[in-house]
């Protein structure tokens, strides 16, 4: 049995402006020492999605279907009480920013030794002897009197070091790192990285790991599910989203990201357009707007996310068919831009592919969607 | 630390001299009534009047009455005597003290007794029914005079001309040491009184500041540690929205401690505020310098324990 199975959860949130759709149908398993990376943009539903695994979301204004199946326990259906013992205890999270995350009035040691009197019946000295043994443990000099500091004492690194240790002070079966190193100086990001990568061996903790940087994940997760929209767009090994993606989306994600084994002159190239209102998405296909190889039925179809022929084990939703996908990303691996690979694509004479779009402006909601984004480009010129 | 509180007493000294020179300046330049006319009766003679100024020493250049002040405070810690019926100021004054602390405390306490917890209360139960009730009643509490308050309290509860005489209200003041019964139902209305709108601005600020605090990214850590919701809110979240209270309520009762002129005034409280108010009526020179540095003193003072204070406060916070 995996240890957290989530089966189309779904996360809305009733806003005056109408209904955020944070989360869409949203379905995933992380087995017991297992990684899992979930990469997409900011309001992909990525954090959402994770943090009501914890049942932070719990609001008047929230809506939550589906299942949450933590070690067999519907955590859904769970009371605040039975969640809250979940909380810290089975199921820890870390945070992007680790200064504003640790408490400013608390000393370091006195934070951790708090999370495990919270669930172990065990007294102040023992407590701070754990948060001590932790500290060291994730790699803190000096342990026993770093615990008597006060987290503005502390580097970055050493703040998120703190937090791991605050995380995995009670031993928990699932650790959740909301982007944990993207608030790090580069030089950091790696240790951190390294470190969870190590006490999740040591500790036979499963990790999901939060991001939307590929190359956060690329070292250390097994499987990767890319989000876009509050949906899961494709899902993977790692070393499949990495060397054979399906997804558009992923495409674009990979592009736009640096990496050590291609020719370092190799252009860059960003996703066009933002991602979409949670409240009106975009019909059909909801990446259409800002994929480069739409077909007009794209936007009239809503994509199910269903395994490959190849692999029954990667999941991807995109409407165009295998062998179109194939030769597309063909291109875009041989260094073409999007442009180049469509047309090249086309030549073939057995793709068809829409006119331009993006040139063109066919199709009246695209359009309007384009002239609000330069609108929304020319404001943020003007505010900067 | 030790360093820091020196140099700031070394300032408050300068600040206080700074004080005394401009009460004197303003009385000088501004005089509302001339002392000597005041202190020499009905139908006085020129001869009179210029023996009175000679006697107060009224008939020399302003700077040489301020030196002599100075000189005399500092010196001797004299701060000189009534224009009106001789008495030392300092006798005139500090017997008034116990008054005086006795109603900004005790008023300090209910204040925040109430503000606090209703603060509290509304930022916890944002949106519901108790939060608008709260809010609104602080409302009312804010907008009502103290004046006001004070005259309907007396009407209302006072034993002399009230509807439901409960509390001997109105100078009935005594000392706790000579009759703790008269002292405390002398206070209660006043305390009350002076309570209301000082515990409806706390539970305001109080509000806000914890509505701002449990945004943070630390309560949902504390929350992600599974912490009950109860040490939650009041372990992680008022630990910090109640710093900034302590620097205003530092400096209210610095300034309340320098006499509540209106709740001493309405209740007839023989206070520091009471005195104050007596003396500027009268152009008591001496009076007024004396209160008026009482009260530059006390806020001077209550500054700077605040500041030590929020040294331990906030572990952030370094001299």
């Amino acid at each position: 049995m995996a240890l957290l199975e989530i089966k189309d959860l779904t996360v809305h949130f009733a806003t005056e402006d109408g209904l955020v759709k944070a989360v869409d149908g949203v379905s995933y398993t992380v087995d017991r020492g297992q990684t899992l990376g979930i990469v997409g943009e900011s309001g992909s539903g990525k954090s959402v999605s994770s943090m009501t695994v914890m049942g932070l979301t719990r609001a008047p204004n929230a809506h939550i279907s589906g299942e949450i199946l933590f070690d067999g326990q519907d955590l859904l259906q769970a009371s605040d009480d039975e969640l809250r013992k979940v909380r810290g205890d089975d199921v820890a999270m870390i945070f992007q920013d680790p200064l504003s995350s640790l408490h400013p009035f608390y000393k370091v040691g006195k934070q951790i030794a708090e999370a495990v009197r919270t669930h172990r019946d065990t007294s102040k000295a023992q407590a701070w002897d754990r948060a001590v043994e932790m500290l060291g443990l994730v790699g803190i000099p000096e342990p026993r009197r770093r615990a008597d500091a006060y987290p503005h004492e502390f580097s970055g690194g050493m703040r998120q070091r703190a937090m791991i240790a605050m995380a995995l002070a009670n031993d928990p079966k699932l650790l959740i790192a909301d982007e944990p190193t993207t608030a790090l100086d580069v030089t950091v990001q790696a240790q951190i990285l390294e470190l969870i990568d190590r006490l999740q061996d040591e500790f036979d903790t499963a990790v999901v790991v939060i991001t939307h940087d590929l190359g956060v994940v690329a070292e250390t997760a097994d499987d990767i599910a890319v989000m876009y929209a509050g949906r899961i767009v494709e899902k993977a090994s790692a070393d499949m989203i990495f060397h054979g993606p399906e997804h558009p989306y992923t495409w674009g994600l990979l592009r736009s990201i640096p990496r050590l084994d291609t020719p370092r002159d190799e252009e860059l190239v960003p996703i066009a357009g933002r991602p979409p209102s949670l409240i009106t998405l975009p019909g059909g296909c909801s990446f259409h707007p800002r994929c480069p190889y739409v077909r007009d039925a794209h936007r009239r179809t809503e994509p199910g996310l269903v395994p490959t022929d190849a692999d029954p084990q990667h999941l991807v939703a995109c409407l165009l068919d295998q062998g179109t996908r194939r030769r597309l990303w063909g291109q875009l691996e041989a260094g073409e831009t999007p442009k180049e690979a469509r047309a090249l694509a086309m030549e073939d004479g057995e793709v068809e592919l829409d006119t331009d779009v993006a040139e063109a402006g066919t199709e009246p909601g695209a359009a309007a969607a384009r002239a609000m984004d330069t609108a929304q480009t020319a404001k943020e010129e003007e505010a900067g | 630390m030790a360093i820091f509180i020196i140099r700031r007493l070394l300032w408050s000294v300068v600040l206080l001299v700074f004080v005394t020179f401009l009460t004197f300046l303003i009385f000088v330049v501004l005089p509302s009534a001339d002392p000597a006319l005041l202190r020499a009766g009905r139908n006085p003679t020129p001869e009179i009047i210029a023996s009175i100024r000679k006697t107060l020493g009224l008939d020399q250049p302003w700077y040489v009455q301020y030196f002599k002040y100075l000189r005399n405070l500092v010196l001797h810690f004299d701060f000189g005597y009534s224009y009106q019926n001789f008495l030392s100021v300092k006798e005139t004054i500090f017997p008034r003290m116990p008054a005086t602390i006795s109603l900004a405390l005790g008023g300090a306490v209910v204040w925040l007794l109430i503000g606090i917890p209703v603060g509290i209360l509304s930022a916890v139960k944002r949106g519901t029914f108790i939060e608008r009730f709260a809010m609104g009643a602080a409302l009312v509490g804010i907008s009502a005079p103290v004046y006001w308050l004070g005259l309907v309290s007396i009407y209302l509860f006072s034993t002399d001309i009230g509807k439901f005489p409960i509390f001997d209200a109105t100078g009935n003041y005594a000392n706790p040491w000579d009759d703790f019964g008269r002292w405390l139902s002398s206070l209660i209305l006043p305390w009350i009184v002076l309570a209301v709108s000082f515990a409806a601005i706390y539970a305001r600020f109080m509000r806000s500041n914890l509505i701002e605090v449990l945004d943070e990214d630390y309560i949902r850590t504390a929350r992600a540690k599974g912490l009950v919701e109860r040490r939650v809110i009041l372990r992680h979240g008022v630990r910090s929205a109640i710093t900034p209270i302590v620097t205003i309520f530092g400096l209210d009762l610095g300034i309340l401690l320098g006499g509540a002129i209106l709740t001493e005034t309405v209740f007839n409280i023989p206070g520091i505020g009471r005195t104050a108010f007596d003396a500027i009526q009268k152009s008591d020179l001496p009076v007024v310098q004396g209160t008026v540095l009482i009260g530059a003193t006390a806020i001077v003072l209550f500054n700077l324990i605040v500041d030590v204070l929020y040294g331990f406060i906030d572990p952030r916070v370094r001299y």
